[in-house]
């Protein structure tokens, strides 16, 4: 059977899109909702990812007990990284965000003793055992699996994580749009649109960045909690500055300043991402599968230009609303 | 002490690569306040155009380095009608030409790695011919790149200062309303900007190359936060800004590696140490050491 077809192979698709969901969701709170231009948001998915790791091999925490901490370390981080950052320009931002984000690769690319070095997370700890950490996570999606086989008969390991990722980013969504239908969301906008009037009404502009910043870090460890889940093993190259740039692109894909259009976007992103592997007519079956990757990573800085060419707002989004100034 | 001559001369080395790339991405920041994220890939494309004349075709480096200036000019130039100013002409913001920046540096950067592969490449060049300059040693390749990093510094300083063209490129990034009025050609200028910029960038990239002794498709993305760094560091828009930055940027990454200085950073923390001078700066001086505050 062609892998296009294998229910078990569009099930991956799923958890991977649902992951990068509750990744692109903290990037639409602080691009789409307030207008900052965070490039660094792979960042606090790799400290989310380390942190609980660390946390479980060498400090043999629970994992229940880390990830909530890996989580609130993520979220100090995006605090620390604003208060000196957030009262720059939108362009210096950016360029600060992701030399943020190559710090944090650096580090755990070269501190072995901390992170286990370039080959990852296996690297954890005692360099004689290889580390896991991923056992509590196993024993949970296991009884998921056992939950969902007895009402619905038969329920994949692959289906359980779907149904678990899902859940948890369809669970954000709504939260999340609560959060920016309140007058906390509408103050974040108006910062976006135009700082000085919104700081001319009596509001922190700087305050309510910071929580957007902090909020939007704490999705993306989440994120990253789910990326080690799903992979077992991670290691420094997984969290290099292109996965940032994919988040953009499911943001500006789905429409900016849209929460549940995050989801389409990732969904749309998941099928190009994942389905061009195996596409095997010409013209791309003149190419092997390495030389395919770099074709989808052609056609995604196509869909980028694209995109802020002819559709800034993306599927979804309100021109008036896209933030391009 | 030798120690340190050694490193100041590394330094001097990675600075003046770092300087001339520098120039472009300053001034094409300053002028059309583009963040071009895909200066990198310049570098990238013109070493692999150096390497297609330098090792397929098999001709002398000399050679090499020429063309591949010309061919990265020409691409430079080419983005900007096919890309920048149509962009511009839909009424692009600084953040809309910033993702493009980044789409594109993915698209230029996975053709290089399609057409050459991930594997690394290296010049057909001596690389283990080494010169004794009293306390230090550097390759051949070091010693040239760092000639003609040099000789280029001094000719586009000296257009910069002295040519009409330099004069405009200055007078339109410092400001380009200002300049409009005085009647520069504004697109003609944009276009000799972009020519200038990416024509050193190919050649950044050449040197970059050679000193490196191997690269692969990820070498000018390696170093483009660095050059951010020097660009900051010497105020957005300044092209004088960006050569001392780009050399200051490059003996500071390598004297912070000396062991005198409290033991030294890892030399693998190198670029940690550009980034870090890049946020300093943009906290306690984001105008840079030579721009002027107004413009932050």
């Amino acid at each position: 059977m062609s892998t296009l077809a294998s229910p078990g192979f569009w099930a991956f698709v799923g958890v991977v899109a649902g992951i990068f969901t509750i990744f692109a969701l903290g990037l639409q709170l602080q691009f789409g909702f307030t207008g900052l231009l965070n490039f660094g948001q792979v960042a606090f998915m790799a400290i989310g990812a380390y942190t609980m790791a660390i946390l479980v091999v060498t400090v043999e925490m629970p994992m229940w007990a880390a990830a909530p901490i890996a989580i609130a370390v993520a979220a100090a981080f995006g605090l620390l990284i604003g208060l000196p950052t957030l009262r720059l320009r939108a362009d210096y931002l950016a360029i600060v965000t992701i030399a943020f984000g190559e710090i944090v690769r650096y580090i755990a690319l070269n501190q072995h003793d901390l992170t286990g070095g370039p080959q990852g997370s296996v690297n954890i700890g005692s360099p004689e055992t290889p580390a896991s950490y991923n056992d509590d996570w196993l024993a949970f999606q296991g009884k998921v699996q056992d939950a969902l086989s007895s009402v619905f008969g038969n329920v994949s390991k692959d289906t359980a994580m779907l149904a678990i990722v899902w859940t948890v980013a369809i669970v954000l969504i709504v939260v999340l749009q609560k959060l920016v239908k309140a007058p906390w969301g509408r103050v974040l906008r108006s910062i976006r649109e135009d700082e000085d009037a919104s700081s001319a009404l009596g509001k922190n502009v700087f305050s309510y960045k910071l929580q957007s910043l902090a909020v939007g870090a704490a999705l993306g460890a989440i994120a990253g909690l789910f990326f080690a889940f799903q992979f077992s093993v991670f290691s420094p190259a997984d969290f290099d500055p292109l996965t940032t740039f994919f988040a953009y692109t499911i943001v500006i894909l789905g429409g900016t300043a849209k929460m549940w259009a995050v989801p389409v976007g990732a969904i749309v992103f998941g099928v190009i991402f994942a389905g061009t592997r195996f596409f095997d007519f010409p013209p791309f079956s003149y190419f092997d599968s390495g030389e395919r990757a770099y074709l989808r990573l052609i056609i995604i800085g196509l869909i980028l230009i694209g995109l802020m060419a002819f559709r800034p707002q993306g599927i979804f989004g309100k021109r008036e609303e896209m933030v391009l100034e | 002490m030798s120690e340190l001559l050694q490193l100041i001369a590394n330094g001097l080395v990675t600075g003046s690569i770092i300087a001339i790339a520098a120039i472009g991405l300053s001034l094409v920041y300053g002028i059309l306040k583009i963040v071009n994220f895909a200066h990198g890939e310049y570098l990238t494309f013109g070493a692999y155009m150096a390497f297609f004349v330098n090792v397929t075709l098999g001709a002398p480096m000399v050679v090499a380095v020429l063309f591949a200036m010309a061919s990265t000019a020409l691409m430079g130039i080419l983005l900007e009608f096919v890309l920048w100013r149509p962009m511009r002409g839909r009424g692009a913001g600084l953040m809309s030409l910033f993702i493009v920046a980044i789409g594109l540096a993915l698209v230029l950067r996975h053709i290089i790695f399609l057409v050459w592969g991930p594997s690394p490449r290296q010049y057909d060049v001596d690389v283990f011919q080494v010169y004794d300059l009293g306390p230090i040693r550097l390759s051949l390749s070091q010693i040239v790149a760092i000639a003609i990093a040099f000789g280029a510094i001094v000719l586009v300083g000296l257009m910069l200062a002295r040519t009409r063209l330099g004069k405009a490129m200055r007078a339109l990034a410092d400001n380009r309303e200002l300049a409009a009025v005085t009647g520069i050609d504004i697109d003609r200028v944009v276009a000799y900007t972009w020519l200038l910029g990416a024509a050193l960038a190919g050649l950044g990239g050449v040197l970059l190359g050679l000193v490196q002794s191997s690269f692969n498709p990820n070498m000018g993305f390696t170093l483009l936060l660095p050059i951010f760094a020097a660009v900051v560091l010497g105020g957005v828009g300044s092209a004088y800004g960006a050569l001392v930055g780009g050399i200051a940027l490059g003996l500071v990454m390598e004297v912070s590696t000396w062991a005198a200085l409290a033991g030294g950073v890892a030399s693998v923390y190198k670029s940690v140490v550009a980034f870090a001078v890049l946020i300093l700066t943009l906290l306690f001086r984001p105008q840079g050491v030579f721009g002027k505050a107004r413009y932050v």
